[in-house]
């Protein structure tokens, strides 16, 4: 259900803007006004759900990790798993951010012979997570090439690694290959498993999709049906410079790219893809462990109006006495202070 | 209210400052793609300026044409290319399209620096001396 309303979406997508462009002429709103629209409400909308994120008090650390707690000076601590300081903590973020370690942790479990419950290796999804991850940015940054001019020094040098290997006469990006067998991967996976499949909905399928019409145009752009980059980068250069122009012989093949990368960037902060901010306010991952260390109090605590049973003592104690109760203090302290004197 | 308002403060500057980036890079700089000059003595010589296939067509495929050339000279020993008028050419990157435009400076270059791509023609091929 989510997988076909997700495949229609994109390609009424495509065909919206190929008939756009196409038949209706509209390359202006496609090249210009839309790419504005979608990095405006990228930017805003980033910032105001990590604002409305960062409202809501996280105050308690996460005890439960996966490694030795730092106690007792002869009890070997785990510093990474379970980091009982700042800098630690972002030890353990940067590998979170980086290298998906919570990932790396995933096994399979499986029932053999219908009751024997057993775990199992299973390391494909964090491979190809960080495969897809990595070259989705190393593609990226790539791209620079055709949004400045000059060119960055280190944008021609990543493009020069990552197009080492030449095929018939003219160099292949291998981000690009891998970034799109990725992502293919990832949505066999989701179709192929019967679990993740159950719990699969078009939000999870949609971004899938956009990337790999995304990834599909950008390939054919690159390798198949050959477009006129010096329009496309006057095009490009022209939006970041503010200077906006449509200029001659663009292909509708880079206004479909173009349209796709700005559904993208436009459905960031309202969807699942904001784990790219989300990350990094994980509350499992990102507050160092030092609940034995230190007191946090939490931080809606109201004062309480409290009634000690002292007080409530000196309140009844007559009535109390009279009833035959066992008294803490035979008189109240003001008047043990009294007698006294 | 926020909370951590000094990290989340921080963060979300260090996303704005990565993701306009290029904007800032860009600001006030004027937009100019390269002009191709064909500006050369044999192209001058010519009554009308014309490419053996048309100008948008070779702007976005020569590349993809020049690759197909090296298979049929190099493989197939064919060097004679019809054009959509029927007219043959020798396929030839020194002979025929450097025989024309002689100017790689101003024609090869230009759009090559521009979009920053460093083709290998001239790993093998003699670039045209530079007329001055």
């Amino acid at each position: 259900m989510g997988l076909n309303f997700s495949l229609l979406i994109v390609a009424a997508l495509i065909l919206a803007v190929f008939l756009g462009v196409e038949a209706l002429g509209l390359s202006f709103l496609f090249g210009v006004i839309i790419p504005y629209l979608a990095i405006a409400t990228f930017i805003i909308g980033f910032i105001l759900k990590v604002v409305k994120w960062a409202k809501a008090p996280v105050p308690f650390r996460i005890t439960t990790t996966s490694g030795q707690q730092k106690s007792l000076p002869w009890i070997k601590d785990n510093k990474i798993d379970n980091p009982a300081t700042t800098s630690w903590t972002m030890v353990r973020m940067a590998l979170e951010v980086l290298f998906f370690r919570s990932l790396f942790k995933n096994t399979k479990a499986e029932l053999v012979d219908g009751k024997k419950l057993t775990y199992q290796w299973e390391k494909w999804l964090w491979l190809a997570g960080l495969v897809f991850h990595w070259s989705f940015l190393i593609v990226v940054v790539r791209h620079f090439r055709l949004f400045l001019e000059p060119v960055p020094a280190f944008v021609t040098l990543i493009g020069k690694i990552d197009g080492f290997f030449m095929v018939d006469l003219q160099n292949v990006y291998i981000t690009g290959v891998l970034l799109l067998a990725a992502v293919t991967f990832l949505f066999i996976r989701r179709v192929l498993i019967p679990q993740v499949r159950y719990i699969s909905l078009a939000a999870d399928y949609f971004p899938l999709f956009v990337i790999m019409g995304i990834a599909t145009t950008g390939i054919l752009m690159k390798y198949f049906y050959r477009v006129d980059v010096v329009s496309i980068k006057e095009l490009t250069v022209g939006l970041f410079s503010f200077n906006p122009v449509i200029p001659e012989g663009v292909s509708v093949l880079f206004y479909i790219h173009l349209f796709l990368v700005c559904t993208l960037i436009s459905y960031i902060p309202f969807s699942k893809l904001m784990h790219m901010g989300g990350i990094f306010l994980s509350p499992t991952r990102n507050m160092p462990n030092n609940s034995r260390a230190e007191r946090h109090i939490n931080p809606w605590n109201y004062p309480v109006k409290v009634h000690t049973y002292a007080e409530y003592e000196d309140e009844f104690r007559d009535k109390m006495r009279a009833a035959g109760l066992p008294l803490d203090r035979e008189s109240s302290e003001a008047e043990a202070a009294a007698t006294k004197e | 209210m926020m909370f951590n308002s000094r990290n989340i403060i921080i963060g979300l500057i260090i996303f704005v400052g990565i993701f306009t980036f290029p904007f800032v890079l860009s600001a006030g700089k004027a937009n100019e793609a390269p002009k191709l000059s064909l500006d050369t003595p044999v192209i001058n010589e010519l009554g009308t300026e014309e490419c053996l296939l048309d100008t948008e067509y070779m702007r976005s495929n020569h590349m993809q044409l020049l690759a197909d050339w090296k298979v049929e000279v190099v493989r197939n020993g064919n060097r004679v290319f019809v054009n959509d008028e029927g007219r043959e050419f020798n396929m030839s990157l020194q002979n025929t399209c450097l025989e024309c435009h002689s100017n790689k400076e101003e024609f090869c270059d230009a759009c090559h620096t521009y979009a920053e791509v460093d083709p290998n023609c001239w790993d093998c091929h003699v670039a045209p001396e530079v007329v001055k």
